[in-house]
């Protein structure tokens, strides 16, 4: 049958193995979190991964991406190594920063991940620096920041919107629109009735997306990217989307409607509707999609077991890093 | 070959000298060009006190001018750094350190360490510091302490057009972030200062006067008046060492100690407000590690815990002034 998508079957296939990867990432942390195996805060990615991987699909090394607090996702989409990333997370020395950084500081530069942040709207004025610096280094990369609705608010992202504008930088600004800012709402807490509005206030051109829907982000980000590798300036990309845990784990989610988290797991799953479009179509089996489940299902074991036997931190690692030793 | 030059036109040449060595040394900053988009010159300005005038038409790719908008430019010097530029961000005066303080503290200063050694973000924070030049609360403070406090940051107070030449060269060569602070009031102090570059290393502290009854630490503005300080207790008969601390992250405590061990008297000398601040944090180090030698109390003279007020009269006193340090010695002598 003729594949009716923008990517081809090793291309689809690659997609749904990093959005399952980021899912069961994700469940599993829920699980062992609970377990109290894992210290400090974690924020779940879990239910927007059609975002993260519908934009990082695009990317290349060369390309810098900013994150959230809610990172894991970002990581996992753009190429970090899982198995570093779960050993972060438990603290350990073969973590993806050597337990120094945990959930909300993994970063590798490498792979063009300048690092999840634990300040919100902070990694704004970051990828305008690396678009500034692909400008002037002369590469065709650009810059993403992914900032939630609620850090959408903060005046470095407004600062930076204005800022890329004027520069014409390669950033685009994606905003993850989940509906709470921690445990607020959208509706409370953005003056705006859209975000392309506040996209057109800064001289740039704003999309809004059916986040949950890898192929509408796919689409949009493919021509957001294109145009700012093209010299044509940045972009707002919003992309609404769905959080199936909490704000952290170990949120009670009070907030939120009754039966709306077991309505959006049954009816707005983005994993759900991929699978469905891709193999409605013909393109990809739902054997074949089974095969990518079991590989998923094995990495994450295994980045468990290996996170949770790998040693500690050495205590002369605490004062280490810290300054350039020349 | 050396010629007399004064602070501002060291920093200026400093500058030229490593944009032209290393085209991915950039500068951004407000009106660091100035007149951008007017009908007028397009450099009117090079600096709101013209110590980065001309540099646009020698580097005109390499210097930005941004809005007024300091957390963003500021984080876009850092973020730019850590993917192969290496930035000088100018923030016109220390006091706008307020809005764009994460993306110094929380971001730069933390990535080496919390990324696990894996990112280097060399990037200078220049900024004008310091009272005296009757700018009021907002514009004449002295933030060192407060940037010195937090580890990754690199934090420079140069006293002297030489040091501040050869400090400034080795910022924007370091790869880590570095707080230039430059006293607004010594813009204008001349010294011999060779044409060629050089780099002074960071934590090494200079002796500028040798003396063998007391020693005063002191950085930055403070460094000029305790020379002036010592110069007037000379003629008392009392022989002060001044030790001009240059760096104050790293600092060169052992610089320090050996002087205190020598003269068993200790002022500090800080424009800084007094509470935890430049002067106690030396103080409590000597009184830790060099007790023994200590043949009296350790002064400090300090501004007060205070706002910098406006009023001319008002603020020649809140600024540690020569008098002010001769009396604070005479206190420890006699004590």
């Amino acid at each position: 049958m003729k594949n009716p998508f923008p990517i081809n079957k090793d291309g689809l296939l690659e997609a749904y193995q990093r959005m399952k990867t980021i899912r069961e990432f994700e469940e599993r942390l829920h699980v062992d979190f609970g377990r109290g195996e894992i210290p400090g805060f974690v924020h779940l990615y879990a239910g927007e991964e059609a975002a993260g991987v519908g934009i990082m699909m695009h990317l290349q090394d060369h390309d810098r991406i900013a994150s959230t607090h809610r990172g894991h996702g970002h990581c996992i989409a753009k190429g970090v190594d899982v198995k570093a990333m779960m050993a972060e997370i438990y603290g350990k020395s073969t973590g993806s920063c050597g337990g120094k950084g945990g959930s909300m500081h993994i970063a590798d530069l490498s792979k063009g991940m300048m690092g999840a942040n634990g300040i919100l709207g902070a990694g704004a004025p970051l990828v305008c620096g690396a678009a500034l610096a692909a400008q002037k280094l002369g590469h065709d990369g650009v810059g993403i920041t992914f900032f939630g609705d609620g850090a959408s608010n903060q005046g470095t992202v407004l600062e930076s919107m204005n800022l890329a504008a004027i520069w014409n930088l390669p950033v685009i600004f994606v905003v993850e629109n989940n509906g709470y800012a921690e445990a607020t709402s959208v509706d409370y807490a953005v003056a705006a009735d859209s975000y392309v509005d506040r996209a057109t206030g800064f001289g740039m051109p704003g999309i809004t997306v059916d986040g949950i829907d890898f192929f509408a982000v796919y689409e949009a980000a493919g021509e957001v990217i294109k145009r700012a590798r093209e010299g044509a300036g940045p972009t707002l990309l919003e992309c609404k989307m769905i959080r199936f845990f909490g704000h952290f784990e170990g949120d009670a989610q009070t907030y939120r409607a009754p039966g709306e988290n077991e309505d959006n797991r049954k009816n707005r799953d983005c994993l759900k509707l991929f699978r469905k479009q891709v193999t409605e179509a013909g393109v990809v089996s739902d054997a074949e999609l089974d095969a990518v489940d079991a590989e998923v299902m094995t990495l994450i074991d295994e980045a468990v077991e290996e996170a949770i036997a790998a040693p500690l931190p050495k205590p002369e690692e605490l004062t280490t890093d810290v300054y350039v030793s020349y | 070959m050396a010629r007399i030059l004064s602070m501002k036109d060291a920093i200026n040449e400093a500058i030229d000298q490593e944009m032209t060595r290393d085209k991915t040394v950039i500068m951004m900053g407000e009106d660091i060009v100035g007149g951008a988009g007017t009908a007028g010159d397009d450099d009117a300005w090079g600096g709101v006190l013209g110590v980065t005038k001309g540099l646009y038409h020698k580097h005109p790719e390499q210097m930005i001018d941004t809005p007024l908008s300091e957390s963003a430019y500021v984080g876009a010097a850092i973020g730019a750094a850590t993917c192969g530029l290496r930035p000088i961000a100018e923030l016109m005066f220390i006091d706008f350190l307020g809005v764009c303080m994460d993306q110094i503290y929380n971001q730069a200063a933390k990535f080496r360490y919390m990324f696990g050694g894996k990112v280097e973000t060399p990037v200078v924070i220049r900024a004008m510091c310091g009272a005296g030049f009757r700018a009021a609360a907002q514009h004449s403070q002295m933030l060192a302490p407060i940037l010195t406090h937090i580890p990754g940051l690199k934090v420079v107070c140069p006293s002297n057009a030489y040091d501040t030449k050869g400090l400034l060269i080795q910022a924007i060569r370091d790869n880590d972030p570095v707080i230039f602070l430059e006293h607004k009031n010594l813009y204008g102090s001349e010294c011999d200062v060779p044409e060629e570059p050089y780099a002074i290393p960071f934590g090494e502290a200079n002796i500028v006067r040798e003396g063998r009854d007391l020693t005063i630490v002191a950085y930055g503005l403070m460094v000029p008046n305790s020379l002036s300080a010592a110069e007037v207790l000379k003629k008392e008969g009392i022989d002060v060492e001044v030790i001009d601390l240059r760096t104050l992250s790293p600092i060169d405590m052992d610089a320090v100690i050996e002087s205190v061990e020598k003269t068993g008297r200790l002022v500090c000398v800080d424009e800084a407000n007094p509470r935890c601040s430049i002067a106690t944090d030396i103080s409590a180090t000597v009184a830790r590690d060099a007790f023994k030698a200590l043949k009296a109390p350790i002064g400090m003279v300090t501004a007060p815990h205070s706002p910098v007020p406006f009023s001319p009269s008002l603020e020649d006193i809140y600024i540690p002034s020569p008098e002010r340090i001769a009396a604070g010695v005479r206190k420890i002598i006699e004590a």
